[in-house]
């Protein structure tokens, strides 16, 4: 019987395969940032052993960076305390990091990609759940925690049981304004946050197919909303195209014999899924959460959902909690929901194509009074790329805040945060309570309804935009 | 790790489903680079309310938390699990857990138990009515008892012989040195290096 991608790409990191005990994996790239590993070098150090492959190891610093001032000392004495003690753990053990203000630094998931080193059919891990955004490439993606983090630097490898697959096939053609995070909140609504546990999902289907890399990153980044352990998209000629050239991208023989790998990661024609779900594309809208997990979502034309409506007790339960922590009322149309704030950044939305995509829509627009927008780069190669093609300005003078690359308001361990009972519409990927700061609503979004959502200061999608009359003569 | 075999102990309700790592342990409680004093950040937000059941005088010292579906779900943050341990929770039942809190659980020494919803409401029900009814959890024979209910559990042999044996999972691993090794003389040119050594 025929394998899927997933089988494949594990098949070929098995180390140990005994009866009874998990698979022993080789892990091909491990992402380090200064939140999950302390704890693990400090265990190094107790038991007096070293990082086994720098070569395959890279840290940065994201989660704690500030994204104004980054030439000043960091403000917060704990934040200061994280980055010092990542640099200074780089240092003892000689693993490659790149600070703040290095051209390399950023989201630990925007800056893998970005060098190359991700790539088809290899193991990633990363202290951090969203490693799934790199399945996009094919690689078997996933987070861990600082345990495995250190287990890792000692070892290169994971005891991992094989978890089941799941295709999610989605064919057909995307209407116009519907983005990879607009299918991907519609997969997670349609599977539930639970859905994908103890899964690897495979994307499939010409609508997968037609999507960009980034496109692809920002779909599989948001797998683990589903509860899922990864996300994959097998890899194509958008795949190869966008890892040639890359710093760390193979080269002359190399170059070859990668991409003649790459090219058997596919699933078989005969490989058997534990599960799938089909999507027709064309169904599709824009969409936004409501609730305060992100299955809790629905198209943008839609209203708050009743809570009567849930036939499962704890999902109505959740609902009605939900509704209570977002001050929202079943039946209000999304459309009419004002916001405070407007967030585009992070390792789902964060990326040059994002930031192309909103600076086209506010372009012209000015951001609506009462209404504060930030752009945050994935990285700091991302922002230079933006303000060599002037969309830093676009921004600013839509009224917006340019800052700094890092994770910052997707899940304010910097100073970006939401004061308590704001709201924003946000690119990031995680809607729970607070966690863009204490008493803080957000509501995941495409970064298109995020800039249009800017400009109107109410949900909305870049359609809205004709009908309203605030656009005035670019270049004013 | 500490060695997990069985534990009695009273046992919290917490009747909410999709408890994700941020209520669990909010992320400013992240900067700190230990892996203790985490217990006052354990449902930091949460905790404000004092009808909050963790706030109820009953429940102080309690050591299983009986929680809804799809607990520990979003971040990887290990945190989480020290957080409980750090306030004096010893196992977490539920019908069902996020795959890396659960595997962070286990690597612990926290014994997180997977049991039927309506074994789970069955005994949310009983520590509701008496917040003194004593709980157990037997992991030599895989079985959650209290008052009225006896149910059986699965966990895998591999995990559970670790949890009972306190092992470290690295010093297991560096037993099959071989192995890594020999599978990392024949890994391909073309693969990735972050530096060149």
């Amino acid at each position: 019987m025929g394998r899927t991608l997933a089988e494949k790409v594990w098949d070929d990191h098995v180390v140990r395969r005994a009866e009874g005990e998990p698979d022993l994996l080789f892990i091909d790239l491990h992402l380090l940032h200064e939140v999950t590993s302390p704890q693990a070098f400090d265990g190094l150090r107790q038991a007096g052993r070293p990082v086994r492959r720098l070569d395959l190891t890279i840290a940065t610093e994201d989660h704690n960076t500030p994204t104004l001032d980054i030439d000043k000392p960091i403000a917060d004495p704990v934040s200061r305390v994280q980055l010092e003690t990542l640099r200074k753990n780089a240092a003892d053990f000689g693993v490659r990091l790149h600070s703040l203000g290095d051209v390399e630094q950023g989201v630990v998931h925007v800056v893998g990609p970005q060098l190359g080193l991700t790539q088809p059919g290899t193991t990633v891990v990363c202290g951090d759940s969203h490693t799934s955004t790199h399945g996009a490439f094919g690689a078997l993606a996933f987070g861990i925690g600082t345990s495995q983090v250190e287990h890792v630097l000692a070892t290169q490898t994971l005891p991992l049981a094989r978890p089941r697959t799941m295709a999610i096939t989605i064919d057909g053609e995307l209407p116009e304004d519907v983005t990879a995070k607009d299918l991907i909140l519609a997969v997670i609504t349609k599977i539930g946050t639970g859905g994908g546990q103890g899964y690897i999902l495979e994307y499939r289907g010409s609508a997968i197919e037609k999507l960009s890399m980034e496109a692809r990153m920002t779909i599989c980044n948001m797998s683990i909303e589903a509860g899922a352990r990864a996300g994959m998209i097998a890899p194509d000629e958008t795949t190869f195209a966008y890892i040639e050239g890359r710093a760390h991208a193979p080269q002359g023989e190399d170059w070859d014999a990668a991409v003649a790998y790459w090219k058997t990661l596919k699933s078989d024609e005969d490989a058997e899924f534990d599960a799938e779900v089909v999507i027709d594309a064309a169904s599709l809208a824009p969409f936004v959460t409501w609730g305060t997990n992100p299955g809790q979502g629905a198209p943008l034309s839609a209203t708050v959902p009743d809570p009567a409506s849930y036939e499962d007790a704890s999902e109505r339960f959740a609902a009605e909690k939900a509704l209570e922590y977002m001050g929202l009322t079943a039946g209000q149309a999304l459309r009419d929901i004002k916001v405070d704030t407007v967030f585009v950044g992070s390792c789902t939305n964060g990326r040059i194509e994002d930031l192309r995509a909103a600076a086209a829509i506010v372009e012209g627009h000015k951001v609506a009074d009462g209404v504060r927008m930030l752009v945050v780069p994935g990285s700091a190669r991302v922002g230079l790329q933006a303000v060599s093609e002037g969309l830093d300005l676009v921004f600013k003078e839509a009224g917006a805040e340019w800052r700094h690359a890092g994770c910052s308001m997707c899940l304010g361990m910097n100073p970006d945060q939401l004061a308590p009972g704001e709201r924003s519409a946000s690119t990031s990927n995680r809607n729970f309570e607070g966690r863009q700061g204490k008493g803080g609503r957000t509501h995941l979004v495409s970064p298109q309804v995020a800039a249009a959502t800017a400009v109107l200061g109410h949900l909305a999608s870049p359609a809205d935009l004709s009908d309203a009359d605030v656009r005035t003569p670019a270049g004013v | 790790m500490e060695a997990f075999t069985t534990h009695t102990g009273r046992a919290v309700p917490l009747r909410r489903s999709n408890v994700d790592t941020d209520q669990i342990i909010p992320a400013h409680w992240l900067k700190k680079v230990t892996r203790d004093g985490f217990e006052d950040g354990l449902f930091e937000a949460w905790r404000k309310d004092p009808s909050f059941i963790l706030n109820q005088p009953e429940r102080t010292g309690a050591t299983v938390l009986v929680a809804g579906p799809d607990f520990g779900t979003g971040s990887s943050r290990e945190h989480a699990v020290w957080a409980l341990q750090n306030y004096g929770f010893k196992a977490v039942v539920s019908s069902r857990f996020a795959d890396i809190f659960r595997g962070n659980s286990l690597k612990n020494g926290l014994l997180t138990v997977v049991l039927e919803q309506k074994i789970v409401d069955a005994l949310q029900e009983l520590t509701e009515k008496d917040p003194q009814a004593p709980v157990t959890v037997d992991l030599e024979a895989r079985e959650v008892r209290a008052e009225g209910i006896t149910a059986a559990f699965e966990l895998d042999e591999n995990a559970r012989w670790r949890l009972l044996n306190g092992l470290d999972d690295i010093s297991i691993t560096l037993q099959n040195e071989a192995d890594i090794s020999a599978y990392e003389a024949k890994r391909p040119s073309h693969k990735p290096r972050t530096v060149r050594i």
